[in-house]
């Protein structure tokens, strides 16, 4: 038997290897009754008891495993999910019949979408599909899966997966699927290792009996020669070792496996993202978005409101210094009443700097807030989406008035260093000639503004990679220009929690990396794997 | 953007209309209807959203009909709200989805 290598997405990190369940739908079987009021009474049993069961299920579990299956207890409750099949019954139809029809025609309709993420709903009602044709046939139609098997399936539910022991290993690998799919949520909260889209799996008759599931690079091998699997099995040790490590080495700074000292800087979105958060695991903080503080509704939030979260995100550091970014709204950020409707192109109209520029009135007061701040801790202040440095100067002179008139009032306050993000290439290509206190490399937008493609097409998300030789050579750039100019450079882009990335942007001579809290261990032992 | 054009000059139940943006990263999908879809059933008035101003419309309590819209994140949601208490299920509605239901 040769071994069969399949490549397909990876929907959920880790290895793991382990005996095949080949799952196939169960079909019940059931007689129905010819009589349409009957059917009406045992489809609307069946219904109420599929919802029972979920309900009963959601209360063992917590977070984003029962959101998903709120989900299907609501469209379950609605009466408009079951309005055909009701229809159908009344016409003489045997009650399972209709609602696979229906069902089916409903799954249809969301297989047919554009957007990836409705398409992976398909899932959920295919389970409430079975669930209730289970109740009306009074089958178990819950495939069973075994504690530590690699599934092998066109796709699988979520009841499925819920059914199954998780704990002991395990893993799935599936001909279709998606990684948005309800399943590949749960999979990484449980920490099983998924791989979707491996394309027909067809065994000739001889199902394989032992699979080896690659959900960092989206590889399934099934029947591995034994070289093969001795192989996978030491990369399994090692990425253990690996994980142990990690979590023991979170609180010590980082250093390169030849001695290099990396800082290691946190991405907060929220100040809810520090409740909890020992500041020991960081040098600092690299980015904080301040686009929460307008998404509200309601309205553009004031001086003193700014004033105090700013503050106690600068107490939470405890002089470590706090990088805050102006307001970067517009692109894929819109604000309502501030942003531009319409744009053809908001990804190269009015967003970040220009906006705040185009609305002093707005700007002002952020500005305001932020050097009353600036006395609580380190505060510096960074400007999104510069491409000139006339937009850095302008910003610049505003910040000096507000200085000014706080001191005037004779309220405390200090003026912050201002630096600017590299995010544009025209900035990256011509950073020494900015005036900014440091640079920070938004590795996202000068991703997708080098490669001209966005990350969340589908057909074009292969070329938005921040491994290219132009973005990275984009980034080289910019730590020579800091460099010449005795500036500092960070890089706060997704690229930084990259881990297959960190050598590639290490040898940039970037020594600053700024990420999300969850991603400091993992970031921190990749780290001490780079050697020059 | 959330200009309500109430004239309820005459009718104390006339039609109030106001449209927002859906900035949550996935759109109206299955967390965002479900939330809404309740929070509408907590009001007495008949809501409606669209995806024009102009509809076809559809009854925000329903989270069959909701998800059935596939509203992408970037689209303009119009809701027309009609009813004793419209005007806070209407605030309540814009409130949802400034705040991305939550999620952004």
């Amino acid at each position: 038997m040769t071994e069969i290598h399949l490549t397909g997405r990876a929907a959920s990190p880790g290895l793991a290897i382990g005996p095949v369940t080949v799952l196939t739908a169960a079909i019940a079987r059931r007689t129905a009754s010819g009589d349409p009021a009957q059917e009406t009474t045992a489809l609307q049993a069946a219904i109420e008891a599929a919802t029972t069961e979920i309900a009963g299920l959601i209360e063992t579990l917590q977070g984003e495993v029962a959101d998903i299956l709120e989900f299907q207890v609501a469209m379950l409750e609605d009466d408009a999910l079951a309005d055909t099949a009701y229809a159908a019954i009344a016409t003489g139809a045997a009650a399972d019949h209709a609602w696979r029809a229906t069902l089916d025609s409903e799954i249809a309709g969301y297989l047919s979408a554009e957007d990836e993420y409705f398409r992976a709903r398909a899932g959920d009602l295919i389970d409430i599909r079975d669930r209730v044709l289970a109740h009306l046939s009074g089958a178990d139609t819950v495939a069973r899966i075994n504690a530590g098997s690699v599934v092998a399936a066109d796709d699988i539910t979520p009841s499925a997966f819920l059914a199954a022991d998780w704990t002991r290993g395990g893993a799935i690998a599936l001909a279709g699927g998606s990684p948005s799919s309800h399943v590949a949520m749960l999979a990484r909260t449980r920490g099983a290792p998924m791989v979707v889209g491996l394309g027909p799996l067809s065994w000739n008759g001889h199902p394989p009996a032992l699979a080896l599931v690659d959900g960092d690079s989206g590889t399934v091998i099934f029947d591995p020669e034994p070289e093969t699997r001795r192989l996978f099995e030491q990369r399994m040790a090692a990425a253990n070792a690996a994980q142990a490590a990690a979590e023991a080495g979170r609180v010590a700074p980082a250093y390169t496996g030849d001695g290099r000292r990396i800082a290691v800087l946190l991405n907060v979105t929220a100040p809810e993202d520090l409740a909890g958060l020992d500041p020991e695991i960081c040098d600092g903080i690299g980015l904080v978005r301040t686009e929460f503080l307008f998404e509200a509704s309601h309205g553009l939030p004031d001086e003193d409101t700014q004033y105090v979260i700013y503050r106690r995100i600068l107490e939470w550091a405890e002089g470590r210094p706090v990088t805050i970014r102006t307001l970067d709204a517009g692109g894929d950020k819109p604000i309502a009443g501030l942003t531009v409707d319409g744009e053809s192109n908001p990804f190269l109209g009015l967003r970040g700097i220009r906006l705040s520029l185009a609305r002093p009135e707005v700007f002002r007061v952020q500005l305001r807030a932020l050097s009353r701040a600036a006395v609580h801790g380190v505060l510096k202040v960074m400007l999104p989406m510069i491409a000139v440095p006339s937009e850095l100067d302008r910003a610049g002179v505003m910040l000096d008035a507000e200085v000014a008139a706080l001191r005037a009032k004779g309220i405390a306050c200090a003026r912050p260093p201002l630096g600017i993000m590299i995010e544009v290439p025209a900035a990256a290509l011509c950073a020494e000639d900015f005036g900014a206190a440091f640079y920070s490399v938004g590795s996202n937008d000068l991703t997708q503004y080098t490669m001209a493609a966005a990350r969340d097409i589908g057909a074009v998300a292969d070329l938005n990679d921040t491994g290219d030789p132009a973005v990275l050579s984009l980034i080289a750039r910019t730590v020579e220009a800091g460099r010449r100019r005795g500036v500092e450079v960070s890089l706060c882009g997704d690229a930084a929690a990259d881990t297959r990335l960190t050598t590639a942007l290490l040898a940039t001579g970037l020594t600053m990396l700024s990420v999300a809290p969850v991603a400091v261990a993992r970031l921190k032992a990749a780290i001490a794997m780079v050697r020059s | 953007m959330h200009d309500i054009n109430a004239s309820r000059a005459a009718n104390a139940f006339a039609p109030l209309t106001a449209s927002a943006l859906l900035v949550n990263p996935v759109g109206l999908h299955a967390r965002p209807s479900v939330k809404l879809t309740q929070r509408a059933k907590g009001f007495a008035a008949k809501i409606e959203l669209a995806l024009a101003a102009d509809g076809p419309w559809t009854d925000a309590k329903s989270p069959v009909k909701v998800m059935r819209m596939k509203a992408p994140q970037g689209a303009t949601v119009y809701f027309r709200v009609k009813g004793p208490d419209g005007e806070a299920a209407l605030a309540a509605m814009l409130a949802l989805v400034h705040d991305g239901f939550g999620e952004v």
